[in-house]
C-alpha cells in the first residue's frame, strides 16, 4: 500500500462501510464484568502474606511532633510493625514538586511521612502494619503521639502579610508562585472605555469523591529487588519512574499495574505521601502492603481544587465589543505543591484561558499561588477552566446588562469568528480550529429560547423566579510536552500501541493509555478494529501493566482519544500493511490489490472473498515453512504518537442552564441543562455523551454543593458523604449534549477530548442563570458554592 | 479487643459457616471471607450504596449490617443475581446504554434499581430517579441509568402486556 493515508481513504466518518467502526455508538465490551462485579479494583487483589497498613494522621493544621511512642501500639495484636516518617527517609529520598517552566516557582521538600512538623490536619504522620486493616487501625488508636501546636496559616488572603507564619521558614515567605500575562494596554482601554463591570469571584475548594478511595499495593521481591505496585491510578508509567527514583531502584525493578480504577478525575494522577509510605514499608518488609484509603481519609488527604478568589474586570464599548479583561487570582495550595505536576498549574491555567473564547485586544491576568495549613490542592478534571469560565462568563453577562444587550447576542458579537483560525489569544494559546458560533447556533437550535423567556415572565407573575445562563467555554486537550516536559517532570506526553494478529485471526492491542471507565479501552477497540479491519468483537485491549504496554502518560487531560487513539490507528494501519503483504505473498497479488474487511481478505476492486485471516495467520505461524523465506512475517507492529504543532489541541462548547430559584429558602431547583461542544472527531457518541454528562454533574456538583470547609484553625469540617455534599440522582436534571465537529489536523484520527468540558462551563452557567432568576430583585452570586445561605444573604433575607 | 461469633448462612443460595469478628460488616465479610468482591465499599457510613446487597429479599448497605446478626439469613450479592439470571435485561441495558463509567457504583446500582423493577413496576423517571438516589454515581451523570432503568420497566410491562 504506497497511497498516502487519509481520513477519507479510511472512512472515518463514513458509518455505511463494513467494518467501520468511528462514530459508531458501539457497547463497551469491558462494561459487561462491570454489571456481572467482576471487574478487578486494587482492594480486589490479594497477595500471600500480605499486611495492611493505616495511618495516624495529625489532628492539627501546623504542629511540631514531639515525640512518637509506639510501645503499645505494637503490642496490639495482629500488629506487624509500626515506622515513622525517620524509619521511611533511610529508603527514599524526599521530593520537591516544581516545574522549570513555572519561572520563580518554589515549594518545600516533601516526606512519605514528615519529619519535624505536620502541615496540615489529616497528614499522615506515623503508619502501622498489621495483619489486618483492622487490626492496624487497633494500632493506630493505640499510639501515643505528642504534638505540640503552632500558630496554623490558614487564610490564603493573608497568607503574604508581614508576620504571618512562614509554613516552611527556609522559603522565607509563602509565595510559591506568581505570573501574569499581559497584552495590549488594559489601563489605557479601561480608562476610555464604555463601561467597564467588575466583580469579586470565589470558587470553592472542593475534591474528587472518587468512589473507589484511592488505593495501592505495593510488593517489594528480595529475591530479585523487583517492585510490583497495583495501584488505582492514571498514569501508570509516571508513578514507575517516581516510585523507582524516589527510592533509589532502577525504573526496569519496577512495575506498576492498574487493572479497574474506580474513577479518577485528575485525584489519582499524583504522588501521595501515604502511597509513597507504602511502597517504602514493602521496600523495607520485603513483603506486600495494601492501603485503601477510607472515605474519611480521602477527605483529608485526597488533593482539593479550586480554591481561589478572583478580583475581573471587563471593559466594553458602547457597541458591547470587549475592550479588555483584568483579572487578579488568588490561590492557596496547601503546605506543599504536590508531586510532581505541581499545584501551580491551576492558577496558571487561570491566566491561560480567561476570556478564551472571546476575541478582544488587551489582556492582564496574574495568579499569586500561596501556601497555607490546609490539605494539598493540584490538578482535579478540567484544570482551572471551571473558575476561568465563570470569571469570564460572569463578566460577560455583567457587561451584557449595564448595557442593557441579550446575554446571546453580547456573545455573538464578541466569540471568535470561525473563519480566524488558525490564531493566538491574548493569554499566548494557539487555536488551531474552533467552532463557537457554530456551537452557538447549535445550541439555540436545541435550547427553546423564546418559550423559555415567556415562561419566565409568566411564572414571575405567580412569585416563581427562574433564570436561564450562557457560558461558553474552551478545554484544552491532547497536552504535549509543553504541559509539563518542558518543565522537567517525567510525564509522557507521547503513547504508544502495539498491534498484534494472532492465528486465529483476533488481534491484540496493548496501550499505554489507560482506562478509569471514561470507555479507554472501547474506543481502542473500535479504532483497532477499523484500521485493521476486523469486527470489533476479535479485538482484545491490554492497558495498565507498565511491563507489558508500550510507554506512555496513561489518561489525564483529555489525551486517550487523541494521543492514545491516533497511536492505535497507526499501529493497527502498520500491522494491516503487513498482513497484506503476507496475504500478497500467499495469494500471488500486489498488497496494493487486496484489502481486509470483517476478518477477510478480499480483492480491493471486487470485493471478493479470498482468505479469513484464521487461515492467514495459521499458515504463518504454523507453516511458515509454506511461505517464501526473505518474506518478512511479524504480524505485531508499534507506533508511537505526539503532537507536534500545537502544545494542546483547545477544543470549545457552549452549555446553558435553565433553572428555578426559591427565594424564601434559596434552594435552587434545576429544570434542564443544555451543552453543544466540539470534541473534533466523536468516535463513539454514546461514550462521548456520558462522558460530557458526568462532567456537568461534576461541575453542578462545584456549582452548587460540593465544598471543603474548613474552621479558623485549619480544622476540616467536611469529612464524610454526610457532611460534604455531592450531586445526586433526584436533584440532577435531563441534560441534553449536542456536537461539532472540528478534526484536528495534528493527526489522521482528528480526535480531541471531551472529558473536562461539561466541567468546564456548567459552574458559570449556573451562575448566570442564578443571576437571571435574581434580577427582578437586583441581587447576584458570585461565590460558589451557591448555597441557600449565600442566596438568602444575596437576596437580604439574612444577613 | 476482639470477639468471635458463629454464623450460618445462606449466600447465593450456598450455605456457609464463619466464625466472624463482631464488629465485623457484612460488605467486609462478603469481601475477605467469601471473596465475593462484586459489592464495595465507598463511605462505610451508609451513604453512597456502593456496598448495597440483598438481605432477606430487601436491598441493605453491606456497611451497616453486622455479620455476626445474620445467622439464618439469606443474602444475595451482585454474582448471585448475575449467576441466576435474575436482572440479565436490567445488566443489558446498563450495557447498551453506557450506564456505568468505572463501574465502581454498578453493583450497588444494579440492587437497589432491581429492586423499583418489582417494588414499582409503573414508576416513572422522577420516582426511579428518587428510587436510586441513596446510591451515589460520581460518573456518569445518572442519566443513563435512569434511561437504563426506563427501558427495562418498559420492556417488562410490554411483555406482561403480551403474556
Ligand atoms: S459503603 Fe455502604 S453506603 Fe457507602
Ligand atoms: S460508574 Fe463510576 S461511580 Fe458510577
Amino acid at each position: 500500500m504506497n497511497e498516502i493515508v487519509t481520513p477519507q481513504s479510511l472512512g472515518l466518518s463514513r458509518e455505511d462501510l463494513p467494518n467501520s467502526y468511528i462514530g459508531r455508538s458501539v457497547p463497551r465490551p469491558n462494561a459487561r464484568k462491570l454489571v456481572e462485579g467482576r471487574a478487578t479494583y486494587t482492594d480486589d487483589v490479594d497477595l500471600p502474606r500480605l499486611v495492611h497498613a493505616a495511618f495516624y494522621r495529625s489532628p492539627h493544621a501546623h504542629a511540631r511532633i514531639v515525640s512518637i511512642d509506639t510501645s503499645a501500639a505494637l503490642k496490639v495484636p495482629g500488629v506487624v510493625r509500626v515506622f515513622t516518617g525517620a524509619d521511611l527517609a533511610k529508603v527514599c529520598d524526599p521530593w520537591v514538586a516544581v516545574l522549570a517552566h513555572l519561572k520563580g516557582m518554589k515549594s518545600a521538600p516533601q516526606y512519605p511521612l514528615p519529619l519535624e512538623r505536620a502541615t496540615w490536619q489529616g497528614e499522615a504522620v506515623v503508619a502501622v502494619v498489621a495483619e489486618s486493616r483492622a487490626a492496624a487501625e487497633d494500632g493506630v488508636a493505640a499510639l501515643a503521639v505528642e504534638f505540640e501546636a503552632l500558630p496554623a496559616q490558614v487564610d490564603m488572603e493573608t497568607a503574604l502579610a508581614p508576620g504571618s507564619v512562614v509554613i516552611h521558614p527556609e522559603l522565607g515567605d509563602n509565595l510559591v508562585f506568581t505570573r501574569t500575562a499581559e497584552t495590549g494596554d488594559v489601563a489605557g482601554a479601561i480608562a476610555s472605555a464604555h463601561r467597564t463591570v467588575e466583580a469579586t469571584f470565589h470558587t470553592g475548594r472542593h475534591t474528587g469523591v472518587t468512589l473507589e478511595p484511592r488505593s495501592i499495593i505495593a510488593d517489594y521481591n528480595r529475591a530479585d529487588g523487583t517492585l510490583t505496585v497495583h495501584h488505582s491510578t492514571q498514569a501508570p508509567h509516571m508513578m514507575q519512574n517516581v516510585f523507582a527514583t524516589q527510592l533509589r531502584l532502577a525504573e526496569s525493578d519496577v512495575r506498576v499495574i492498574c487493572k479497574d480504577v474506580g474513577g479518577s478525575y485528575g485525584i489519582k494522577v499524583h504522588v501521595y505521601p501515604d502511597e509513597m509510605a507504602v511502597a517504602c514499608m514493602s521496600r523495607i518488609m520485603g513483603r506486600p502492603v495494601k492501603f485503601i484509603a477510607d472515605r474519611f481519609e480521602a477527605f483529608g488527604s485526597d488533593i482539593h481544587a479550586r480554591d481561589h478568589r478572583i478580583k475581573g474586570r471587563l471593559a466594553v464599548d458602547a457597541e458591547g465589543r470587549f475592550l479588555a479583561f483584568d483579572i487578579d487570582d488568588l490561590t492557596g495550595i496547601g503546605p506543599y505543591s504536590v508531586y510532581p505536576r505541581t499545584s501551580a498549574v491551576e492558577g496558571n491555567q487561570v491566566v491561560n484561558l480567561c476570556g478564551g473564547p472571546y476575541s478582544f485586544p488587551n489582556y492582564r491576568c496574574t495568579t499569586t499561588v500561596v501556601l497555607q495549613n490546609k490539605a494539598p490542592t493540584c490538578q482535579y478534571r478540567a484544570v482551572g477552566h471551571p473558575i476561568a469560565t465563570a470569571v469570564t462568563e460572569g463578566l460577560v453577562d455583567l457587561a451584557a446588562e449595564a448595557l442593557g444587550m441579550d446575554p446571546v447576542e453580547i456573545r455573538r458579537k464578541n466569540l471568535i469568528p470561525d473563519d480566524a483560525y488558525p490564531c493566538t489569544s491574548p493569554a499566548g494559546m494557539k487555536f488551531e480550529g474552533l467552532s463557537h458560533h457554530q456551537s452557538l447556533a447549535k445550541l439555540l437550535e436545541m435550547v427553546p429560547v423564546e418559550k423559555i423567556r415567556a415562561d419566565q415572565v409568566e411564572q414571575r407573575k405567580r412569585g416563581v423566579y427562574r433564570g436561564l445562563g450562557f457560558a461558553s467555554f474552551i478545554e484544552l486537550t491532547n497536552p504535549s510536552p509543553f504541559m509539563y516536559g518542558i518543565g522537567g517532570a517525567k510525564i509522557s506526553a507521547q503513547d504508544g500501541c502495539t498491534v498484534r494478529m494472532d492465528p486465529d485471526g483476533s488481534v491484540v492491542a496493548m496501550s499505554g493509555v489507560t482506562e478509569q471507565g471514561q470507555g479507554t479501552e472501547a474506543i481502542l477497540a473500535q479504532i483497532v478494529a477499523h484500521g485493521v479491519g476486523v469486527p470489533v468483537s476479535k479485538v482484545r485491549i491490554v492497558t495498565g501493566d507498565t511491563r507489558t504496554v508500550p510507554y506512555g502518560g496513561g489518561t489525564w487531560a483529555c489525551r486517550g482519544a487523541g494521543i492514545g487513539g491516533e497511536a492505535a490507528l497507526q499501529s493497527a494501519i502498520a500491522l494491516k500493511e503487513q498482513i497484506l503483504e503476507v496475504a500478497g505473498a500467499m495469494l500471488q497479488a500486489q498488497g496494493s490489490s487486496l484489502d481486509i474487511v470483517m476478518g477477510e481478505i478480499v480483492d480491493k476492486a471486487t470485493g471478493q472473498a479470498r482468505m479469513p485471516l484464521s487461515e492467514l495467520g495459521r499458515i504463518v505461524y504454523y507453516r511458515g515453512d509454506t511461505l517464501p523465506k526473505e518474506l518478512s512475517r511479524e504480524l505485531v507492529q508499534t507506533r508511537h504518537f505526539i503532537t507536534k504543532e500545537y502544545p494542546f489541541a483547545f477544543t470549545n462548547g457552549i452549555q446553558a442552564s435553565w433553572l428555578e430559584v426559591d427565594v424564601e429558602t434559596g434552594m435552587v431547583k434545576l429544570l434542564e441543562h443544555w451543552c453543544v461542544e466540539d470534541c473534533g472527531r466523536v468516535i463513539n457518541p454514546l461514550l462521548v455523551d456520558e462522558q460530557v454528562r458526568g462532567g456537568i454533574v461534576q461541575g453542578i456538583g462545584g456549582a452548587l454543593y460540593e465544598h471543603c470547609i474548613y474552621n479558623e484553625d485549619g480544622q476540616l469540617l467536611t469529612t464524610t458523604l454526610a457532611d460534604y455534599l455531592v450531586p445526586m440522582a433526584a436533584e440532577m436534571p435531563d441534560m441534553h449534549v449536542g456536537h461539532v465537529e472540528t478534526p484536528t489536523k495534528e493527526s489522521l484520527l482528528g480526535a480531541k477530548g471531551a472529558g473536562e468540558a461539561g466541567t468546564a462551563g456548567a459552574p458559570a452557567a449556573i451562575m448566570n442563570a442564578i443571576n437571571d432568576a435574581l434580577k427582578p430583585f437586583g441581587a447576584k452570586v458570585f461565590a460558589q458554592p451557591f448555597t441557600p445561605e449565600r442566596i438568602l444573604k444575596a437576596l437580604g433575607t439574612i444577613a | 479487643m476482639t470477639t468471635r461469633i458463629d454464623v450460618t448462612l445462606t449466600v447465593n443460595g450456598e450455605r456457609v459457616s464463619r466464625s466472624v469478628d463482631t464488629r465485623l460488616h457484612l460488605v467486609d465479610f462478603l469481601r475477605s471471607e467469601l471473596g465475593l468482591a462484586g459489592a464495595h465499599t465507598g463511605c462505610e457510613h451508609g451513604v453512597c450504596g456502593a456496598c448495597t446487597v440483598r438481605l432477606d429479599g430487601e436491598p441493605v448497605r453491606g456497611c451497616l449490617v453486622m455479620a455476626a446478626s445474620l445467622d439464618g439469613a439469606v443474602v444475595e450479592t451482585i454474582e448471585g443475581l448475575s449467576d441466576s439470571g435474575e436482572i440479565l435485561d436490567l445488566q443489558e441495558a446498563f450495557v447498551a446504554r453506557n450506564a456505568c463509567q468505572c463501574g465502581y457504583c454498578t453493583p450497588g446500582m444494579l440492587v437497589t434499581a432491581a429492586d423499583i423493577l418489582t417494588a414499582s413496576p409503573q414508576a416513572t423517571r422522577e420516582e426511579i430517579r428518587e428510587h436510586i438516589s441513596g446510591n451515589y454515581c460520581r460518573c456518569t451523570g445518572y442519566q443513563a441509568i435512569v434511561d437504563a432503568v426506563e427501558d427495562v420497566l418498559k420492556a417488562r410491562a410490554a411483555k406482561r402486556e403480551a403474556a
